[in-house]
């Protein structure tokens, strides 16, 4: 067992592990932060994605013990602080971007990542960065309207 | 202007807010203390015979609790089917056994064949691989063609063929059939094949079972679409659990369409192995799992032949299918290609005769059952592209063939020759809305302007019909259903005015948590907010049957309608004795009760009060309190339909296929929450959109699954979709039910593939490619 310790949305937590323990098991099983998914096995669904240090990274794809002295976020961490749905969860609320809610985690991390990256992605740029996140019920419609709409790019009433 | 609340209205979904914050509880968020977990050993062979497991080197590993075989299981009942099918003969349809562990013999890879039990998931990992297996690899069954044939290897050595039965509807019109498309002055043939694709919610199947000893009584959380449905079957026909010691708790569902109806052997397993170890066992199943043990949708083999007048009028139609069913017959799998699929073969049009032939075929692979649409799409797809061959080889616009056979509106209600009674519809209306939406008479400039960047554009277009709101039970009971099609809710007043209401409908993706409350807003004139929808636990809602077949508002949103009228009527006597009026004078709007033609008034809250705190109240009358139930059992299915339009652009040198734009047309009769039925159009036409041009479930000739991951299957990504036009404006109310909704969740899936197919050819022709008529799915470059 290797003892890890990272921030995770802010707090500072410890734990041990085997070490092949995965990322996301640590987060679930260990912290019992459930938000982050697991829909696949070869790291194509996207529904664990976090960031680490800033950046979006699969956590079905990352060993716990890689994590160490890491700052993570997870879906947990991406409320306003007074507990609002921040920009982004509130755009895929107002614009009807999500359905059955399991990949919506990784759905809102990934869009986060990319308007960090590119403020006012375009329809196609926006759809080719959503290239290794999967939802099978929204047709992705509404999600893509929900990134534009979060990058001020649509107006928030326009959902349709 | 649109409505901000009730019927009509889109307001922002409530389940929404936890989903988007990691506050979801799905089963696999769900941990039971001293739960131990569960892996499974599959066969990695299609077809073998067991001549032994040694588990001892795998018992004696670290953390192993206890080790399960077949032979665990023998005297337990088998996985059931829900659907009994009467052949053509008469003769009901072959029915193999289904053990919950394999005995005997494996069937298809994935098949389980033993369970390991231990402290943690990596230990039972660990262990199950250290199983030994002694077996005998035999022949596999995979080609459905091979597989009639006298002679052929058998999946079941105790049944008489691989064919579970060879139905045919309607029988009577067999040789009136037969004898219009001999004399027919045109007849246009075709043979596809309905891919066979694999369901994929987003989360994995999960199952955890508990047992408490004290009490005996038993817990199963599954990821289920009808929690009563499994208790019913696993209770009652595996297990022999009681149904008042058995709890099955669906919480959250990531998606279902269709796979996760099904009764599975990993349930019974967790639920028989938390009682046999003493403790919880949690089994989730990894997406490799998924791919082998998850019942796969579609994969039919069809002819289907049209006979047509001088006039282009439909005089006949005869298909002849093969409906593989896998293995082992999954809880519906047998009403797939038969009832749910024979019955729409009429579509939109007047054709007077119509035989449909369907072996349903045992092979070596996973169990095939309803997917998204389930068998609907099958039905439709043959038909609309047969009908846009014959309008190509006749010289005549797809659409006005259509339209020459439209059923047309003053036929309603119009009685099939496929044995089903359409109430309402209006297809003229759907296909010019089409043509308004998608644009159509601008077609040819952009089919020009395509051109001129070296790419050839096709339009497909096509129609469709479902029968949804499964279903009347008089009705299917005749037809082999071994379960009533009914529905439930109890809308539970509580004393300040609130409301609970527990629905047997399960909602995983539908939104009923926003919708549900819309209605009874409606009917009684209170805030949404006041109204909580529970559902998915068979400890908390009455008996219901779930969702599946785009029921949930048709049927448990009918029950719930009814039972709110039967709160109205009670609360109306209530509030006539606060008011010392006559109850006759007593209305109910906006929230407050009133006696018409005077000012006394009484607020929906005094009235809810006083049933509960009955000080003034007539106790003579009527008992205190403020609940009622309803079950609701529909006089006939509902028949959504629509007209869908696809433009696509081939690369012809390549033959890329990129999806320019796609158009839906849909008639669901009155609709409550726009944004969600537009939402759940746009995930279906993914879905038939995937199936169409990506979608494709492959095994080689050994029977060794070729699409195990997403790495091999092609799952819809974002840049593979267009954004959708889809319009449902065009609505004929369901004259059956109290609310005129039909149902609008399988639409999109079935009425895309035929288009984008259609779209393709179109686009072919245009290129000069007249020798292409037919392309099977997914249209992919290679082919």
């Amino acid at each position: 067992m290797t003892e890890v310790s990272m921030t995770v949305n802010g707090k500072q937590v410890s734990g041990s592990v085997e070490g092949r323990t995965l990322l996301v098991n640590f987060l679930r099983e260990d912290l019992r932060l459930t938000g982050t998914h697991v829909g696949c096995d070869t790291s194509q669904c996207g529904a664990c994605q976090v960031h680490v240090n800033g950046v979006a990274v699969k956590a079905c794809t990352m060993l716990a013990a890689d994590a160490d002295g890491a700052e993570v976020t997870t879906i947990e961490g991406m409320a306003n602080a007074d507990g609002s749905l921040g920009t982004i969860q509130q755009a895929f609320q107002d614009h009807h971007g999500l359905q059955c809610g399991f990949c919506t985690p990784g759905m809102v991390m990934t869009a986060a990542a990319l308007l960090k990256e590119n403020p006012t992605p375009s329809e196609s740029e926006i759809r080719e960065y959503l290239e290794g996140n999967i939802c099978r019920c929204t047709g992705y419609h509404n999600i893509v309207k929900a990134i534009q709409a979060a990058s001020g790019q649509l107006s928030p009433m326009a959902a349709e | 202007m649109p409505k901000d609340n009730g019927i009509g209205a889109s307001p922002k979904r409530r389940e929404d807010v936890r989903f988007l914050t990691g506050k979801g509880q799905y089963t696999d968020d769900i941990n039971v203390h001293g739960q131990a977990y569960v892996a499974f050993l599959r066969s990695d062979v299609a077809h073998a015979k067991i001549n032994g497991i040694d588990t001892s080197a795998a018992q004696s590993m670290p953390g192993v609790v206890k080790i399960f075989t077949g032979a665990d299981f023998e005297g337990v009942g088998g996985i059931p089917c829900g659907w009994q099918v009467t052949d053509r003969f008469g003769e009901p349809m072959q029915e193999p056994a289904h053990p919950v562990l394999a005995q005997g013999k494996v069937r298809h890879v994935g098949d389980p064949i033993a369970a390991v039990v231990a402290d943690s998931l990596d230990e039972a990992r660990d262990a199950a691989a250290a199983i030994e297996l002694d077996l005998t690899e035999l022949p596999a069954v995979v080609d459905m063609v091979e597989a009639v044939k006298d002679g052929a290897t058998k999946v079941h050595d105790d049944l008489t063929s691989n064919i579970c039965y060879d139905w045919g509807f309607v029988e009577d019109n067999r040789e009136a059939v037969d004898a219009a498309i001999k004399s027919a002055h045109h007849v246009t043939t075709l043979e596809l094949v309905n891919n066979r694709l694999v369901a994929n919610p987003m989360e994995p199947r999960v199952a955890l079972g508990d047992y408490n000893s004290g009490t005996d009584d038993y817990t199963l959380y599954t990821t289920s679409q009808n929690p009563h449905v499994i208790r019913l079957l696993m209770g009652a026909f595996v297990l022999g659990i009681p149904e008042h010691k058995l709890r099955v708790v669906a919480p959250d569902v990531g998606g279902g369409f269709g796979t996760k109806i099904f009764h599975y052997a990993e349930e019974a397993f967790c639920t028989f192995a938390a009682k046999a170890c003493g403790r919880p066992v949690k089994w989730t199943s990894s997406r490799s799992e998924a791919f082998m043990s998850d019942a796969h949708g579609r994969d039919h083999v069809t002819k289907i032949e049209l006979a047509l007048d001088e006039n282009g009028k439909f005089v006949a139609l005869r298909t002849d299918t093969l409906a593989n069913m896998g293995a082992y017959l999954s809880t519906f799998a047998s009403s797939v290609p038969t009832w749910l699929h024979g019955t729409l073969m009429a579509g939109n049009y007047t054709t007077p005769l119509i035989y449909v032939n369907v072996k349903a075929v045992f092979t070596n692979t996973v169990p095939v059952d309803a997917y998204r649409g389930a068998g609907r799409p099958e039905a439709t797809f043959q038909l609309e592209r047969v009908i846009d061959k014959a309008a190509r080889e006749l010289g005549i616009d797809p659409i006005e063939l259509r339209r020459r056979n439209f059923i047309q509106p003053d036929q309603f209600p119009y009685a099939t020759p496929v044995a089903v009674e359409y109430d309402t519809g209006n297809y003229e209306a759907t296909m010019s809305k089409l043509e308004e939406i998608a644009d159509l008479s601008d077609f040819e400039a952009r089919r020009k302007e395509s051109e001129a960047r070296g790419k050839l554009r096709g339009l497909g277009v096509n129609c469709y019909i479902e029968a949804c709101g499964i279903a009347p039970s008089n009705l299917v009971g005749q037809l082999g259903a071994r379960a009533g099609l009914y529905d439930a809710a109890t809308v539970r007043v509580n004393a300040t005015g609130s409301i609970s209401v527990m629905v047997g409908a399960h909602s995983h993706g539908q939104g009923h948590e926003t919708t549900f409350p819309q209605v009874v807003a409606e009917m009684l004139g209170i805030d949404e907010s006041m109204i909580e929808i529970v559902h998915g636990d068979t400890a908390k809602i009455p008996f219901g049957m779930g969702t599946y077949g785009s029921r949930s508002l048709a049927v448990c949103g009918s029950a719930m309608v009814r039972a709110t009228e039967k709160i109205i009527n009670k609360a109306k006597k209530i509030a006539a004795h606060l008011m010392e009026a006559s109850e006759a004078d007593v209305e109910l709007a906006n929230g407050q009760f009133s006696v018409a033609g005077t000012d006394k008034s009484v607020a929906w809250g005094d009235v809810t009060l006083a049933a509960y705190v009955p000080h003034n109240y007539p106790l003579e009358d009527i008992e205190p309190g403020l609940e009622e139930t309803a079950f609701y059992d529909p006089a006939n299915f509902t028949y959504p339909s629509g007209a869908y339009a696809c433009e696509v652009e081939v690369d012809a040198d390549t033959g890329k296929v990129e999806v320019m734009s796609f158009a839906a047309a849909d008639d669901f009769g009155n609709v409550v929450n726009p944004m969600i039925v537009e939402g759940q159009v746009h995930g279906g036409l993914a879905q038939g959109i995937g199936q169409a041009l990506l979608e494709n479930c492959a095994y080689d000739a050994e029977g060794q699954l070729l699409t195990g991951s997403y790495m091999d299957y092609a799952m819809p990504r974002a840049d593979d979709m267009p954004f959708y036009a889809v319009d449902h404006s065009c609505a004929t109310p369901c004259t059956h039910n109290p609310l005129g909704v039909k149902g609008c969740g399988e639409a999109g899936a079935i009425g895309s593939p035929p288009a984008v197919v259609n779209a393709v050819i179109d686009a072919l022709h245009s290129g000069g490619h007249t020798h292409v008529t037919h392309i099977d799915m997914p249209v992919s470059p290679a082919r």
